[in-house]
């Protein structure tokens, strides 16, 4: 390992500017990972032709891979930066910004579509209140094993930015979408409006837009099942369009 | 363009409040205030969905006894206050055990996925300083899981037009009228750099502790205090600073301390050094009666004990081994999996094969804004909830009892500031437009001086020296001989910060602003700390000095109330803890409690 550790940052200065290239060289230390190079880079942002310039914004939180807030592509692949250990990257290491949502500067992206993506589904449970009704419904071990596989979406992104149907040209939510529905759909309480969002999958961005590439799977940090996911709605979807039919 | 001439859009009557801080604790103030009739603002630096409550990993507590063990909230109760060494005022602690099996169960219709017993109950995990099984748990991301509860909630409650979210958006002050009250806040758009002064009836303050004093620790990147170190230089009264939680098992990394749940010993882990070529279990010989799961203070000061006094850390390194290679790897999977996969992926060995390596390092701060037993700090109209209040802990906070003090102080929190919104005659609509405007131009102002900084001084340098300052004075092992001198040194230090230069002049989504206005609000919080711990002469809970090694409830059952002055900070000492059911007694974890 060199003494120092060559970074190429893909920078922009703001929404409407035009990206550049910019590399640094950043002392080497052992156990560092990518948001370290990043801190290194603020506290002192001298580039690699050891002319100052501005730290390179980018967002982070927890370093624990918890939040999703420092997802990035590194080396071409869509990461958190925090898990990304230097000592198991190629080298120089390469960073950019998420493609498939608006840059807001340097590595600071604009996520905010996937939350609205969660109102237009109804991605919550229906509760009464917050006032005390005593216990809640019970539920099998083996339900809520399978359940709690879908409940660890930190809403990354990293689903969205490797699949083809995600882009500013499809109004395709994204397969996270698909984890959030299908684990409320399952909950004995959140079952009771899984009408509204079978409905909302049904419409414009939702389950028919999915073109089966199966990317997200493999992206997904947290190893959600997403095509388990994708495949239960299609059925359920395809259900309830049927009963509809027949009620109607 | 000049923003706070804005008009204030209330619907007449309805109660305007503002929340600061989206964790459990600021969504739970948000959905109580709004079910009370309020419309709510709430601000947060992140996304709310990425605030640090995700990343408790354990449970939460509550006394429902799934496991038939004869559990009741008055135990709970009980093990808070005497986990706490008695220095939390009791009534505030008994409400909140006493709601714990309600707000379980809420989070259990809300959706959380906690695991469940063979019966298809909620299943209970052992914690630290409890004989009981009493902590529900959802895996081993259990506050990702009530985090995410909520904010579904709050977004439901948002597309019903009862919230509106700041996201991005950066507390800077609080508002004050000329009677002293709080009478909104003044904030910056982190993205366009646009600030702003938003009047309202309340406020409350939800962003957690300032575990980020001490630089590495276990809290998320913006766990730095900032919000309730701003409302103590605007006349808050901070409560028991130097109550500073050292959690005993952590993994040890350049950018941070990772959290390894304390539910790793509840559900079984063991923490030993090979000593003569054996595996010494010294948390085990030491304290027969709670063995690896005794409170956080006595295991953190236990393995500094064998790292630091007795040199027995591993290979001679700072560390120590919590090993769960006995057990079953399907068991670990189903309810340590999440935990497991951080120890893997940071340190590229897998804990189910390997004991883990890990050293003491800083994850909780018992103090915080004083506030009264309905959340309110001495400024009329502002309110505190969560981490950032110091109510329910006392000197040692138990595990799994932070996800319950935050959600439990938000359901008081939220129905008291509109309580008292409607108690007063004037509102948000009422705020004379020079009161905003000369809060707002101050913080540009104050903006202003950070973008002129040009001096020589690297601020982030600063930044390090404040944290080593701490680390190495005011930490697990507290001496008075270095402590004194800690007060010089921050001020040194603060002098220095006024001779260095913002890095980033950009005025689009610069986040040296941000990162510049915390820094200087940590000397004053350091001061604080510091000298807090300086005049407590005992030790109690996680407050340890080896001169004076006992607790003293002669004299020291009381809480630190610090103001902040021109000329530092003041503390007093006369408010008594408020002893509703347990006389103090002799805390001992190696016997077991009668």
């Amino acid at each position: 390992m060199s003494e120092f550790v060559h970074v190429k940052i893909k920078r922009q200065d703001g929404p409407d500017d035009l990206p550049y290239w910019e590399d640094f060289h950043i002392n080497y230390k052992p156990h560092m990972n990518v948001i370290t190079l990043l801190q290194e880079i603020q506290r002192n942002p001298i580039n690699a032709d050891g002319l100052p310039t501005t730290p390179v914004a980018s967002d982070y939180s927890c370093l624990e891979e918890v939040c999703g807030s420092c997802t990035m592509n590194i080396n071409g692949r869509v990461r958190q930066a925090c898990t990304a250990l230097v000592d198991h990257l190629d080298h120089p290491i390469t960073l950019e910004p998420m493609k498939k949502f608006p840059t807001v500067r340097d590595l600071v992206v604009d996520r905010s579509s996937m939350f609205e993506a969660l109102k237009k589904v109804n991605a919550w449970v229906r509760i009464d209140g917050t006032f005390d009704k005593g216990a809640g419904p019970k539920m099998s071990s083996e339900k809520q094993q399978k359940a709690y596989e879908f409940s660890r979406c930190m809403m990354c992104g990293c689903c969205c930015e490797v699949c083809p149907q995600f882009n500013d040209r499809s109004p395709f939510m994204g397969p996270f979408v698909m984890a959030h529905v299908n684990l409320l759909n399952h909950h004995p309480v959140g079952e009771g409006t899984k009408a509204e969002r079978l409905d909302a999958l049904m419409g414009p961005g939702g389950i028919a837009d999915c073109g089966n590439a199966q990317n997200c799977v493999k992206a997904c940090p947290k190893e959600i099942p997403l095509t388990d996911a994708i495949a239960t709605l299609g059925w359920d979807t395809t259900k309830h369009a049927l009963k509809k039919i027949f009620k109607a | 363009m000049p923003p706070a001439l804005e008009v204030v859009e209330g619907s007449m009557g309805k109660p305007k409040i503002i929340v600061v801080g989206g964790g459990l604790a600021g969504l739970m103030t948000v959905i109580k205030a709004c079910e009370k009739g309020a419309e709510v603002q709430l601000f947060s630096q992140v996304p709310v969905r990425r605030s640090h409550s995700v990343c408790a990993q354990g449970g939460i507590n509550a006394a429902i006894d799934t496991k038939g063990e004869g559990d009741s909230p008055y135990q709970h109760y009980r093990d808070t206050v005497y986990g706490g060494d008695f220095l939390a005022h009791q009534p505030p602690v008994k409400a909140m055990t006493a709601e714990a099996p309600k707000i379980v169960h809420l989070f259990d219709r809300m959706g959380v996925m906690f695991n469940r017993t063979p019966e298809g109950d909620l299943d209970l995990r052992s914690f630290g300083g409890a004989k009981k099984r009493r902590t529900a748990f959802a895996g081993a991301t259990t506050g990702q899981q009530l985090m995410y509860a909520l904010d579904e909630q709050v977004r439901r409650l948002e597309v019903e037009g009862c919230v509106t979210k700041f996201e991005g958006w950066d507390f800077m002050s609080i508002i004050k009228d000329g009677k002293g009250r709080c009478r909104g806040i003044t904030a910056l758009d982190m993205k366009t750099m646009e600030t702003r002064a938003f009047p309202s009836d309340a406020v409350c303050l939800s962003t957690g502790g300032y575990s980020y004093l001490y630089g590495r620790c276990t809290g998320s990147t913006h766990c730095a205090g900032y919000a309730t170190t701003q409302a103590y230089t605007q006349g808050a009264i901070f409560a028991n600073p130097e109550f500073v939680q050292i959690h005993p098992t952590a993994i040890p990394g350049t950018d941070k301390m990772r959290l390894i749940s304390e539910a790793v010993r509840g559900d079984g882990g063991r923490v030993w050094v090979p000593k003569d070529g054996k595996t010494w279990y010294f948390l085990e010989e030491w304290y027969p009666a709670y063995g690896n799961t005794v409170p956080r203070d006595i295991a953190a000061r236990a393995i500094w004990k064998v790292v630091k006094d007795l040199g027995l850390g591993v290979d001679g390194g700072e560390c120590v081994y919590l090993d769960v290679t006995h057990i079953d790897r399907e068991r670990l999977d189903s309810r340590l999996k999440g935990v497991l996969e951080i120890y893997e992926k940071f340190v590229g060995v897998d804990p189910r094969d390997v004991p883990m390596k890990i050293f003491p390092g800083v994850h909780y701060t018992m103090g915080g804004l004083w506030v009264d037993y309905k959340h309110m700090t001495n400024i009329p109209g502002l309110f505190a909830s969560g981490e950032s209040d110091y109510q329910y802990h006392g000197a040692n906070r138990l595990g799994a009892n932070s996800l319950l003090s935050t959600v439990y102080s938000g359901t008081v929190a939220g129905p008291a500031m509109v309580e008292f919104a409607n108690g007063q005659d004037k509102g948000a609509e009422d705020l004379e437009s020079s009161v905003r405007e000369s809060e707002l131009e101050e913080q540009n102002a104050f903006n202003r001086k950070l973008m002129n900084m040009n001096g020589y001084e690297n601020p982030y340098k600063i930044k390090q020296e404040l944290h080593d300052l701490m680390t190495n004075n005011v930490y697990v092992v507290r001496e008075n001989e270095k402590m004194k001198k800690v007060d010089a040194k921050v001020l040194e230090l603060k002098e220095r910060f006024l001779r260095s230069r913002l890095l980033d002049k950009g005025s689009w989504t610069n986040y040296e602003i941000t990162a510049m206005r915390t820094l200087h609000s940590q000397f004053d919080l350091a001061r604080a700390v510091a000298g807090a711990a300086l005049n407590r002469n005992e030790s109690r809970g996680a407050h340890y000095k080896p001169e004076f090694p006992e607790r003293d409830d002669a004299n020291w059952m009381c809480i630190t109330k610090v103001s902040h002055t021109e000329s530092g900070p003041d503390f007093d000492y006369s408010e008594k803890i408020d002893i509703d059911d347990y006389d103090p007694v002799e805390r001992r974890y190696d016997v077991t409690r009668k």
